[in-house]
């Protein structure tokens, strides 16, 4: 079961709206490394991994991603508040107005839709952990872009919060990683399969 | 409604939840480290405390029981919500 908490993880503040920036953000959303992927790759992946610590791990930072997610929703929100169809145009855009008006949808940068191909689950925790490990990487160099794209000071604050959050969990996964390679008795890095004693 | 203070001490649960999540993470794969479990119940006891004192003004910052009692009306449907602060 999961408990809604009304609140966000961090404040989302923006200096005034600009679509030009949600039309990019909300890759975070939607996008292949976004915050959508990340919760649902993790919160999946738990029930074929082999230790309680694994499982809660998976638990709790999938559970955090969702938070992110509401995060990127909530900018995206702020950036388009009041934005008028022209506005939407001119920052190119204008597809977004006419499928969704002022909703949000799960889109790339490019607008491709979100797709479970994104994730992947093999039911092997080697696999599935350095997966993991990956997709937090991937995360962090997008939010480095994305700070790269944006000169309003609060949505570069609340994406340096986010892109922190990535390092943390690559740290975690990558100890969970080291423990799950003790536990099946083989400590090669970067050889998956369990050697027979 | 006293939006400041609603806002001021809403920033003050998520600092206390922000120590709580990073040490709940740390503690998943650090199960052992004492002074960090002491750190954790610590954040908790704080948190609650925190909860307990804007719930009693503002109304239930949980959904399905987990928050504290509503006033009349249903307080949960009234805004903000985190997307409108």
């Amino acid at each position: 079961m999961w408990i809604y908490e009304k609140s966000l993880q961090h404040p989302v503040k923006v200096t005034r709206p600009d679509v030009s920036f949600a039309k990019l953000v909300v890759t975070q959303y939607g996008g292949p490394d976004g915050e959508l992927g990340a919760s649902l790759r993790y919160l999946n992946q738990r029930y074929s991994m082999p230790t309680n610590k694994a499982i809660a791990l998976l638990t709790d930072i999938g559970t955090e991603e969702l938070a992110h997610m509401e995060m990127i929703a909530a900018l995206v929100y702020k950036l388009t508040e009041g934005a008028s169809p022209k506005d939407y145009e001119a920052a190119g855009w204008g597809g977004h107005y006419v499928q969704h008006n002022h909703g949000l949808f799960w889109t790339d940068a490019n607008g491709v839709p979100w797709s479970a191909q994104y994730i992947a689950c093999l039911g092997d925790p080697i696999a599935d952990l350095t997966e993991d490990m990956a997709a937090e990487q991937k995360a962090r160099v997008t939010y480095e872009h994305l700070i790269e794209m944006t000169n309003d000071p609060c949505v570069k604050d609340m994406l340096r919060f986010l892109w922190q959050r990535e390092v943390v969990h690559f740290q975690r996964f990558g100890e969970c990683l080291n423990d799950i390679q003790e536990h099946m008795g083989k400590k090669n890095m970067w050889c998956g399969c369990t050697v027979e004693k | 409604m006293n939006c400041e203070k609603q806002m001021s001490m809403l920033k003050k649960i998520q600092e206390m939840q922000f120590v709580a999540v990073e040490l709940n993470l740390y503690l998943d794969t650090h199960p052992c480290d004492v002074e960090a479990i002491n750190d954790f119940n610590c954040a908790v006891k704080m948190l609650e405390k925190r909860k307990q004192a804007y719930q009693d003004e503002f109304g239930p910052l949980f959904n399905f029981g987990f928050g504290g009692y509503s006033k009349e009306p249903w307080q949960w449907v009234e805004s903000p919500w985190p997307w409108e602060i």
